[in-house]
Formats: structure tokens, C-alpha cells, sequence
């Protein structure tokens, strides 16, 4: 029998999380549900004025999406490291970092992009329009992957750790600061006039940036959970 | 001379002990010196009034806060490349002293702010990237203590530190870019008019102050923590650490 190709174990792993998430669709109807609710608590707490809450529509759905990424995080190593599938994992003899990166993406097609399909109907409550909505549903779409990629690394340092839910919380927010204030100024200059394309390329860069980086200190991090 | 011995922490321990006199000797005369001419000899700023003499404590916190993450960061990553027991306990050592340094140049930039400003805290880029370095401090540290086994505590706050020291330049440039976005930097200490040599002068002493009082201290945290961990070590030999061998 010969050995699986690189590409083969990737589209394996992909496969496999995305079944698995499709089996258990209420853990993904969850992290939606929350998003929904927390965009939907601001109005109550601010106030129904639509200008206000045109100005605080990037932030608050921003940092909604961002508390959204961060309650799945769980999801991505935990079963696994259980069920010792992770440990198996390891042992494949292809790069780790790549296989991480296939469980970054399975995670993200479940976590992040009902955020982003989902981003277009928040906008309208909060009473953003036109050019506006085009760009949160970008920046969301850009910016979410690479949520998923930096809150891998964290995901995998506290795998396994008592408190591990809110301690990730606490490693993680920190590192999120750049993806928040890219994502959340292209959608608050393109209304004021600017045009966000600035801040989407910013987006962009930092998306290839830890794509590029994350994959490898997640994989080094399992290590060290595993060893 | 060979150095590498003292990479063994019971070979540190001793060495670490002769270090500490000197280094707090120095600290203090350098403090009490910068703190001098900080508040006595310095004129007074004619813009600022008195307040400005906060930043003889306030500009050296800052960058020692900064300069040990990296120092931290540097241990950590020799840590995980060389498998080197001592380089966490330094780690290990280096991070509250770090977030102290953090901490009080927050706490003196508030102090400064609302004479100068108005206002205890403003989203200043400096402020914020500083507030968010003592969150990774406190990830850091808590990462740290959250994991029982020891050497999966050393190698992921390892880690985690290294993630850390990429993110910082990345925050600050994101977070300035931010700031200069919604409103223009209200106050720039790069545009302030130029120093005056004294005042440099004081803030330098300060600063290596804080240096050598960061060294004191550090190196008797680690001695704390090699003795924690080697506890096992000292108990089957304990001549191998002279001090101990006399308390005991």
C-alpha cells in the first residue's frame, strides 16, 4: 500500500473535521446564536438612536465576530487531543505545520464563515448600507481567517490546561488588537468617505503573515502539549 | 575561564549570590543620583510646570518594561533551541519584574496625563500598545502557572512569549496607524522641543538604575526558583550549594 500524498492527507483532515462538524451542527448553530445575540444586547444597552448606532456598528460587530472565533477555539484540537486522534496525527509522516493549517481551515469554514455570510444581516440592523455592508462583509472575510490561524496557536498552548477556556481568552484577545483595528477601520472610513482599501490590504498582509507563521508555532505548541 | 558551567543551576546559584551586593549597590546609587537631579537640579519645564519630572520615572519604566519582554522573549527562544534548564528559570524570572515596569510606567503616565492632558487616560498609541504588552505579561505568567508539569509550563509560556515579541511591533505600528486615523496625535513626544542635556542626564541615570535594580532583582528571583525546582537535587547533596548546606 502506497503512502497518501501530501495533498491527499490534507483534503483528508478537511474532510473529516467538516463531517464532524456536520454531524454535531448544534455546536456550530451556538457560536452563530451568540453572535447574533451579542450584536443584538448593543442597541438595548446604547440606545435605538440609528446614528449612534451606525457609528458603533464596526466595532461592536467586529468585536462580536471576534468573541464568536474565540468560544469555538475549543473546538479545534480538543475532541481530538481526547480521543488521542491528535497524537495519531503527530505521528504522520508529513509536515506538521501543514495538517495544522487543514484543521485551521476546517475551523474556519465552520466558525468563521457563517460570521461573514451572517455579517450583511447585523449590518442592516445597526442601519449599515451600500458601500459600507460590501465592506464589513470583506473585512469579516479577510479578517476571520485570520482570527481562526492566531487563536489556533493559543488553542494548542492551553490544550488540556484547567481553566483552559478562559485562559485562551487571555492569550489570545491581545494578539487580536491588529485584525480589530484594521477590520473595524475599513468599514468606519469607508463611510466616512475614505475608502477602505487601505485598511483591507493591511488586512490582507496580516492574513499572509500568520498563514505563513501560525501554522508552524501551532504545530510547535502541539508538540509540547503531546509530548 | 569556562562560562558554560554556569549553565548548570547549582553552579549558577552561587555565582548568581556574589552578583546580587553589586548590582543593588549600584542600582541604588544610580536611582538616588537620577532621582536628584530629576527633582532638585532640573529646571523647571516652561510648558509643563513641575509635572513633566514624572517622566525621570516614567520614560525609564517604559522602556525597561519593553526591553526585558524582548530579554524574556531572547531566554525563552535560547530555552527551546538548546533544551537549557536555567534559561526558563530566567524566564521565569524575568516576567513579574517586567510587568512591575509595565505597570508603573501606566500607573506614571496617568499620573502625568491628567495634569497635562486633562484626562487619567487617553487612547494614546503609546499607552495603548503598553497596556496590551502587561496583558501579554500576564498571558505569560499565567500560562505558566495554569500547567502543572514543569517542563510543558517552561517550553509553552516559551512560546507563548515568542508569539508575544513578533505581535508587539505589529500592535504598535496598528495601533498608532489607528490613532493617527480617527483624530491626529494630540500630543507627540517627538515633537517636543529638544531636551535639555541635564535632564537627559537624569532620565540615562534612571534608566541604568532601573537596569541594575532589574538585575538584583531578577537574579534573586531565579536563585528562588532554582532553589523551588533543584529542591530534589539540593536534598541528596546538599554541599552542592554551600548556603544551603549552612542554613540546613
Amino acid at each position: 500500500m502506497s503512502q497518501p500524498g501530501l495533498w491527499e492527507t490534507l483534503r483528508g483532515i478537511i474532510w473529516r473535521d467538516l463531517l464532524l462538524a456536520i454531524r454535531r451542527r448544534s455546536d456550530v448553530a451556538i457560536s452563530v446564536l451568540f453572535l447574533v445575540i451579542v450584536a443584538s444586547l448593543f442597541p438595548l444597552g446604547v440606545g435605538p438612536e440609528p446614528a449612534v448606532l451606525r457609528t458603533i456598528a464596526a466595532g461592536v460587530l467586529w468585536v462580536a465576530a471576534l468573541l464568536a472565533c474565540l468560544l469555538s477555539l475549543g473546538r479545534v484540537f480538543t475532541a481530538d487531543y481526547l480521543d488521542g486522534v491528535l497524537e495519531q496525527m503527530l505521528l504522520i509522516a508529513q509536515p506538521l505545520p501543514v495538517l495544522v493549517a487543514g484543521k485551521v481551515f476546517a475551523h474556519w469554514v465552520v466558525s468563521g464563515l457563517p460570521v461573514v455570510l451572517l455579517s450583511p444581516l447585523l449590518g442592516l440592523q445597526f442601519g449599515l448600507e451600500g458601500e459600507a455592508l460590501g465592506m464589513l462583509v470583506l473585512s469579516l472575510l479577510l479578517g476571520t481567517p485570520t482570527l481562526s490561524m492566531i487563536g489556533s496557536i493559543g488553542a494548542a498552548l492551553v490544550l488540556g490546561v484547567r481553566g483552559s477556556g478562559l485562559l485562551v481568552a487571555l492569550l489570545v484577545l491581545p494578539l487580536y488588537v491588529p485584525v480589530l483595528i484594521f477590520g473595524a477601520g475599513a468599514v468606519t472610513s469607508s463611510m466616512a468617505g475614505i475608502g477602505g482599501e487601505a485598511n483591507l490590504s493591511l488586512l490582507g498582509a496580516c492574513l499572509v503573515v500568520s498563514v505563513f507563521f501560525a501554522p508552524w508555532a501551532t504545530a510547535s505548541a502541539l508538540r509540547i502539549a503531546l509530548e | 575561564m569556562n562560562w558554560s558551567k554556569y549553565s548548570a543551576p547549582l553552579a549558577f546559584y552561587p555565582l548568581a549570590g556574589r552578583m546580587i551586593p553589586w548590582f543593588g549597590t549600584v542600582a541604588a546609587l544610580a536611582i538616588a543620583v537620577g532621582l536628584y537631579i530629576g527633582l532638585l537640579v532640573a529646571p523647571t519645564d516652561f510648558q509643563q510646570g513641575e509635572a513633566y519630572r514624572i517622566i525621570f520615572v516614567h520614560v525609564p519604566a517604559a522602556w525597561m518594561s519593553m526591553f526585558l519582554y524582548v530579554v524574556m522573549a531572547v531566554w525563552a527562544a535560547v530555552g527551546l533551541g538548546l533544551n537549557a534548564r536555567l534559561s526558563f528559570m530566567m524566564t521565569q524570572a524575568i516576567a513579574p519584574t517586567g510587568a512591575m515596569f509595565t505597570f508603573l510606567a501606566l500607573l506614571t503616565g496617568a499620573m502625568w496625563g491628567k495634569p497635562t492632558w486633562g484626562a487619567w487616560w487617553v487612547w494614546d498609541a503609546r499607552l495603548t500598545s503598553e497596556l496590551i504588552l502587561l496583558f501579554q505579561y500576564a498571558g505569560v505568567m499565567l500560562l505558566r502557572t495554569s500547567i502543572d508539569d514543569q517542563r510543558r509550563a517552561d517550553r509553552a509560556s516559551g512560546v507563548c512569549a515568542l508569539v508575544g515579541v513578533v505581535n508587539i511591533p505589529i500592535i504598535y505600528f496598528s495601533v498608532q496607524w489607528w490613532n493617527t486615523l480617527h483624530q491626529g496625535a494630540s500630543v507627540s513626544m517627538t515633537a517636543a522641543p529638544k531636551m535639555a542635556t541635564i535632564m537627559l542626564t537624569g532620565m540615562l541615570l534612571m534608566t541604568f538604575g532601573f537596569w541594575m535594580y532589574s538585575l538584583a532583582v531578577i537574579l534573586s528571583r531565579a536563585r528562588c526558583v532554582i532553589l523551588e525546582r533543584e529542591s530534589l537535587q539540593l536534598w541528596s547533596k546538599p554541599s552542592s550549594v554551600p548556603e544551603v548546606a549552612g542554613v540546613r
